[in-house]
């Protein structure tokens, strides 16, 4: 199989499994509707969080794939690790862009407000930065070699950052008691919502899966486009 | 002495002298500084704030943006006539090179930062007192943070077109945590709070001095060697 | 592969190398004696360059090892970089210091044990005392060179490798080039030489290899006239 039919069947693969996902989030959506019962307190908006919260994992998933999959390069120097990573990079973007959008649309109608800086909210907008400056030095290098490397590092990198925000933002809190905060993440979440989230997570999940694949395909296709499919 | 660190002060050394000799990082990262308090001045209402509150942001953003300024002179002189393939022959341990640029960058970060705060001082009219070597402790620990992130971005950053905007965007995100911990202890200093109020912060910013510098120093050589 | 009777100062061993997808080095094999001067000629792009790099431990070959008197180039072990000393198309110095100052701190990076005496009498050897103090962007691309070559001497390595030294310099300046080569080489000093005009080849080498492709298409012992090479040239690089 050339490089450019294996990317082909890549892509294909990617979208079946996309397109299983999204429906899984439409289902995740019906189930969220009629399934899960009205939180007391935040009402039918708090229903955003099925949405939310998974969303926030994927994007910590991708970045720490990211991270990961960096470290592994830099000691085995194969390409396709630099790919994986990249196309987990962008996927890990939209993801947290999803995050910071659902996000304020919930806090609105709950506390009154379209921004906090409650953990969660705030991590995911480090990412979201964290991703940007991954991409954007991407696109500035042109040798591959030189990209690779470079990615790497940041990748590295800003996996160690992550503990380092969490604890600051922790420090900050605690120092700087905000007002009392429903956490939806708290265990004792009825039956019926910890079952959606955990369906929800299972999705993203997939949906990360799916998304990651397609993205990688499209990129070994560029690739194998650009310098024939002779090595 | 141990041989990388002879190696790491041969090479500061060197940055430090060609340096002093044209002089364009620290003049401009200094007169930006002392540019950006004026701003700071008039940029808030006097009678909404006291100035002591708004005093350790002040200080350590300004401080930010100046170093910012002064990190990528290290590696744009290598860049002239391909000067690091030169510490790249010679036998030099890349751990040692990164830590002779460390080394330069933070004496050069540190002059700044010398300078910007009598000015901040006098411009803010803040009386800093016995909080006076707290407030450079808590300085340079927080300086080492950053610092050393900056020195390994400037070293990618410069290998593209765009460095002064790719640095920024790279090292902000890195620079927060360390810029938290120095606020917050600032603030504390000010304010005559005990050393038990900070411990926390300081302990948050030592880890994160030694994490990032074992780190920097370890991947340094996939950034210069091809 | 020929080589006169000598220590092996260098030893490369299938090179490979690529950049992206474009692979510019194909198994290449080189081996240096002491007081030979191979020429690596070729047309543009065909990877002498890259293989200088490589050579130099600047570069890190994708598969293959050099061997540096006999100790493979790593970069755990930074000590046999010794051996080897690279004049590329840049100098290499700090326009900011004077020759001085650069070569002291050349000297210092080598661990010599009196750095600005040795700078200074490398200076005096190149005929560049007397500019000792200025800074290397006020002199000629002549004297930038000599400068360029001193730094790259100063810590005595076995090996010299030279990214083609000749363009853009004048005639003297070519000849006193071809001179101290020469001498150095009789001396014992081990060159490598990469050019694209094998005129200068003729002047300084032993061995003349041309690298075609990332390849070698011939590398043997200089025999004979340029005129007499050259139509046999024409035909490996495929003209």
């Amino acid at each position: 199989m050339t490089a450019s039919e294996g990317a082909e069947s890549l892509v294909r693969r990617g979208t079946v499994i996309t397109a299983a996902a999204l429906l899984g989030v439409a289902g995740v959506y019906v189930l969220a509707w009629g399934y899960t019962p009205i939180e007391a307190r935040q009402g039918v908006a708090q229903k955003i969080f099925y949405l939310h919260v998974p969303s926030a994992w994927s994007a910590l998933l991708a970045f720490s794939l990211v991270g990961i999959v960096s470290a592994l390069y830099l000691w085995l120097n194969d390409p396709r690790l630099d790919r994986f990573a990249a196309a987990s990079a962008e996927v890990g973007l939209a993801f947290s862009a999803v995050m910071l959008t659902t996000g304020p649309i919930w806090a609105k109608p709950i506390w009154g407000t379209w921004w906090t800086w409650d953990a969660r909210l705030t991590l995911t907008l480090f990412l979201f930065f964290l991703f940007i400056g991954y991409l954007a030095l991407r696109a500035a290098l042109q040798d591959p070699g030189e990209r690779a490397r470079f990615s790497a590092v940041i990748g590295i990198l800003g996996l160690l950052l992550v503990p380092f925000i969490h604890l600051s933002v922790y420090l900050f809190r605690t120092l700087h008691p905000q007002p009392v905060v429903l956490k939806p993440s708290r265990p004792s979440l009825p039956p019926e919502m910890l079952r959606t989230l955990l369906i929800s997570g299972a999705v993203f999940l997939l949906l990360y899966i799916g998304l990651v694949t397609i993205r990688y395909g499209l990129a070994l296709a560029e690739e194998a486009g650009e310098h024939g499919d002779a090595a | 002495m141990p041989e990388w660190l002879r190696l790491a002060l041969v090479i500061a050394g060197k940055d430090v002298r060609a340096e002093l000799r044209s002089r364009t990082a620290i003049l401009s990262a200094v007169v930006f500084a002392a540019l950006v308090l004026v701003v700071f001045n008039f940029a808030r209402d006097p009678t909404a704030l006291a100035a002591v509150d708004l005093a350790p942001s002040v200080l350590w953003v300004t401080f930010a943006l100046a170093a910012m300024l002064a990190l990528n002179r290290a590696f744009t002189i290598e860049q002239e006539n391909a000067a690091l393939d030169g510490l790249l022959l010679a036998p030099v341990p890349r751990e040692a090179l990164f830590a002779g640029k460390l080394l330069a960058n933070l004496a050069f970060v540190g002059t700044v930062e010398a300078v910007t705060l009598p000015l901040f001082v006098l411009f803010f009219n803040v009386d800093l007192g016995a909080a006076l070597p707290g407030i450079i402790g808590v300085t340079a620990l927080a300086t080492i943070g950053f610092v050393t992130v900056g020195t390994i971005f400037s070293a990618m950053a410069v290998r593209t077109r765009f460095a002064e905007l790719m640095l920024p965007v790279l090292l902000l995100p890195f620079m927060v945590p360390p810029l938290i911990g120095a606020v917050q202890v600032t603030a504390r200093l000010l304010a005559g709070r005990p050393l038990s109020e900070m411990m926390g912060w300081l302990r948050l910013l030592a880890l994160y001095d030694l994490v990032f510098v074992i780190l920097c120093s370890l991947v340094f050589t996939a950034v210069v060697d091809e | 592969m020929p080589s006169s009777d000598g220590r092996r100062l260098l030893e490369a061993t299938g090179l490979r190398r690529a950049y992206g997808r474009r692979q510019v080095l194909r198994d290449i094999d080189l081996t240096v004696a002491a007081g030979e001067a191979v020429a690596v000629a070729g047309p543009n792009g065909a990877g002498k360059t890259t293989l200088l790099r490589v050579l130099a431990g600047l570069a890190r070959p994708d598969r293959g090892e050099v061997r540096l008197e006999g100790q493979p180039l790593r970069r755990d072990a930074p000590e046999i970089r010794r051996a080897v000393g690279l004049v590329s198309h840049q100098t290499l110095l700090y326009d900011d210091l004077t020759l001085h100052e650069n070569l002291t701190f050349a000297a210092r990076l080598y661990g010599l044990p009196t750095p600005a005496a040795a700078a200074r009498s490398a200076l005096d050897e190149a005929g560049l005392g007397a500019r000792a103090d200025e800074s290397p962007r006020r002199l000629s691309r002549g004297l930038a060179q000599r400068a360029a070559i001193a730094r790259a001497l100063l810590h005595r390595p076995r090996v010299l490798l030279l990214d083609e030294p000749f363009t853009a310099l004048d005639a003297a300046a070519s000849e006193r080039l071809r001179d101290e080569l020469r001498a150095r080489r009789e001396q014992g000093l081990g060159i490598v030489l990469v050019t694209h005009q094998l005129g200068e080849a003729w002047a300084v080498a032993t061995r003349i290899a041309v690298i075609v492709e990332g390849r070698w298409a011939c590398d043997e012992t200089l025999a004979g006239s340029l005129e007499g090479f050259l139509p046999r040239y024409q035909e490996l690089i495929g003209a």
